[in-house]
């Protein structure tokens, strides 16, 4: 069967299997659209949480980023799993303690105030509608690339698939949908991966074949090392970014990871505290799947690139390159006109462009894998940029309905009410966020990475410090929250858009890039919440009764209600 | 629960976090970042040990950690009788 119908066949399987369980679980409470009637077991929540966190990037970009950057792209590994860790320890299990439904929710709450509540939703609302657009843009071009339909049909299918099960089934549509996804999606990433593994180094398991040896006394490594330095490329197992920018970058992704709404509201769904964290430690598990398969599979692709392709006759290069230059993924330039791609690090004698998302996409291509296995990466690639897109696009109707109209506008709104408003603001944020996956803004690519450094900088010192340090009260938690976010949207915009005088990387502060400096943003919200908590009354009494009572987990099923 | 009770459960609980995020922050941070080039000349198979922190060993330690984390939570829980 040729590739083309397999992925027909594979995505059109999968696509019904979501619509079929948007229709089995139709949410008919607010309680079951928000978070899925707090009754998902742990294994199910973790399921859920992976797909929702891994994302079209971690899919399809990520390989491909470390692949081009080695060492440096480690920042990524680290930084997107070790944020679970924060997450376990210092938030899941007390925020399922609160047992409200949102974010805002707790902030607004812990702050006895509407401001701060003003305050996290906004926050909220800025770092999902970044990141969204990214995943709508994903299944665009997911779907132009394998369906050969056109960029917008794809943004416009993908809509629709996410319209029915989003409005229609809530947060419980979207848990068991992500269930299934996430199935989907590491069947489709291990499957290349495992062939690959033994084809290269004869472990069938990719972790293991990372290490090991190509031929007699050779390791795979430092081959790549090799064929590395003969290029003039930096060597793939040392960096070339400092010390410094790698640990902030890190930092930031972790705490950002831990910030980040759509993550955390996964954990009101589960029924008690140590279910919260049994499903991170689930939810962990099977991102680690993915993320330690990710660097092996670009340490195997990069050696296959440049064996393929490296001084070898442009005419003799095997069928696949064709197929992905018509694409334009890949471009070869013949400047010195010997016939021959020279692939060196030099860009006046590199005659060859290579797009990092590559580096999955074709893989089954370049190791000559069965065409059965190309409709597999399509359905994955879909899988991994729909679930996330839908838990973000919950978490944007949440806001809305619960935060905003609920909370702060209209108090007396009946629950039949607010279960419409929900889907009615979950409705126009998939029509917002395919708009923009159409006609994508210049800086979304640029904002994704960013997403994380603000909610670094926002939620997570504002919750930490909500947990653990009983004298917060709202004047500092307040302040922190909006100099944090102020100073992280200054620094990004400055040196990603060259607004308030612009600036290159000589004039980073303390060398740290736009990319770490959530980590600084994350520290200055910290200092400015604690000095001025100092200066500021203790919050009321029944406050910190509240936050007595989220550290010990019993009792958290009567809490749900309200 | 008592204040009392509830006091030592916390400080437990805190003493529990402060060994688990150092574990955390070293081999991450420690192995995978700062030590990085020391690493790098000890040898474990086709891996320079710095690097092989830096993207599969850190991993596999922060999920030994959430689930140890989970072991000794359960195990306090039921010491304070605050388990559900």
């Amino acid at each position: 069967m040729s590739a083309q119908l397999w992925i027909w066949i594979l995505v059109g399987l999968t696509f019904s299997l979501y619509i079929g369980i948007a229709i089995w679980a139709r949410a008919a409470s607010t309680k079951e659209f928000y978070v899925a009637g707090g009754g998902v077991s742990p294994i199910a929540n973790g399921l859920a949480t992976a797909a929702d966190w891994m994302s079209a990037a971690s899919f399809i970009s990520m390989a491909g980023l470390i692949s081009f950057s080695g060492y440096d792209g480690s920042v990524y590994l680290m930084g997107w799993t070790g944020g679970y860790v924060l997450l376990a320890l210092l938030l899941a299990p007390y925020l399922r303690k609160f047992g409200k439904f949102t974010v805002p929710d707790f902030i607004g709450d812990r702050y006895y105030s509407n401001v701060a509540r003003t305050v996290a939703v906004f926050c909220a609302l800025i770092i999902s509608f970044t990141y969204v657009a990214g995943q709508m843009r994903g299944v665009g071009l997911v779907f132009s690339r394998y369906l050969e339909v056109d960029i917008n049909t794809g943004v416009l299918i993908g809509m629709v698939i996410v319209l029915f099960y989003a409005v229609l089934g809530g947060m419980k549509g979207i848990t068991y949908t992500q269930v299934a996804q996430y199935c989907v999606l590491i069947f489709a990433f291990m499957v290349p991966a495992i062939f690959i593994s033994f084809q290269m180094t004869g472990h069938l398991i990719p972790q293991i074949g990372f290490g090991g040896e190509v031929s007699e006394g050779v390791y795979l490594l430092d081959k790549l090392d090799g064929l590395h330095r003969e290029l003039g490329f930096h060597e793939y197992t040392s960096g070339s970014k400092s010390t410094m920018d790698v640990f902030f970058i890190t930092a930031a992704l972790m705490v950002g990871t831990a910030g980040l709404p759509h993550v955390i509201v996964r954990f009101f769904t589960v029924k008690k505290v140590s279910d919260a964290r049994k499903s991170a430690g689930w939810a962990l598990l099977f991102i680690a799947i993915l993320y330690t398969t990710a660097p092996a599979i670009a340490v195997f692709a990069r050696t296959n690139l440049i064996e393929t392709v490296s001084n070898k006759e442009y005419d003799e290069l095997p069928q696949w390159f064709e197929n992905w230059e018509v694409t334009g993924l890949l471009q070869f330039n013949d400047k010195n006109g010997d016939g021959k791609v020279q692939y060196v690090a030099d860009q006046e004698k590199n005659e060859l462009q290579v797009d990092r998302d590559i580096m999955v996409l074709a893989n089954p291509e370049i190791a000559d894998l069965p065409n059965w296995v190309i409709g597999l990466i399509a359905a994955g690639a879909l899988a991994a940029a729909l679930s996330t897109a839908a838990g973000l696009l919950l978490v944007i109707s949440a806001s809305v309905s619960h935060d905003l109209i609920k909370k702060i506008v209209k108090p007396d709104i009946s629950e039949k009410g607010e279960l419409i408003a929900a889907r009615v603001s979950a409705f126009l944020a998939v029509i917002l966020a395919g708009y923009f996956g159409v006609n994508p803004p210049g800086f979304v690519a640029a904002t994704v990475a960013l997403a994380f450094g603000l909610a670094a900088a926002s939620f997570f010192p504002a919750i930490v410090l909500g947990i653990f340090y009983k004298r917060m009260n709202k004047e500092g938690a307040v302040a922190g929250m909006v100099v944090g976010v102020l100073l992280m949207l200054f620094y990004m915009t400055k040196f990603k858009f060259g607004w308030f005088g612009g600036g290159t990387q000589e004039d980073w502060w303390f060398g740290i890039s736009p990319e770490g400096f959530g980590t600084f943003a994350m520290l200055v919200n910290f200092t400015i919440s604690i000095v001025i908590s100092k200066f500021t009354p203790a919050p009321p009494m029944e406050v910190q009764d509240i936050v007595e009572n989220i550290r010990i987990p019993s009792g958290a099923g009567q809490a749900h209600d309200h | 629960m008592s204040k009392q009770n509830l006091k030592e459960y916390w400080k437990e609980n805190l003493k529990y976090l402060a060994i688990l995020l150092l574990v955390w922050f070293v081999v991450s941070y420690g192995c995978g970042i700062l030590f990085v080039d020391e690493l790098n000349t000890i040898r474990v198979g086709g891996f320079k040990l710095g690097f092989w922190f830096a993207q599969q060993g850190a991993i596999y330690v922060f999920v030994i950690l959430i689930y140890v984390y989970i072991r000794l939570m359960s195990r306090l829980d039921s010491k304070y009788e605050v388990n559900e």
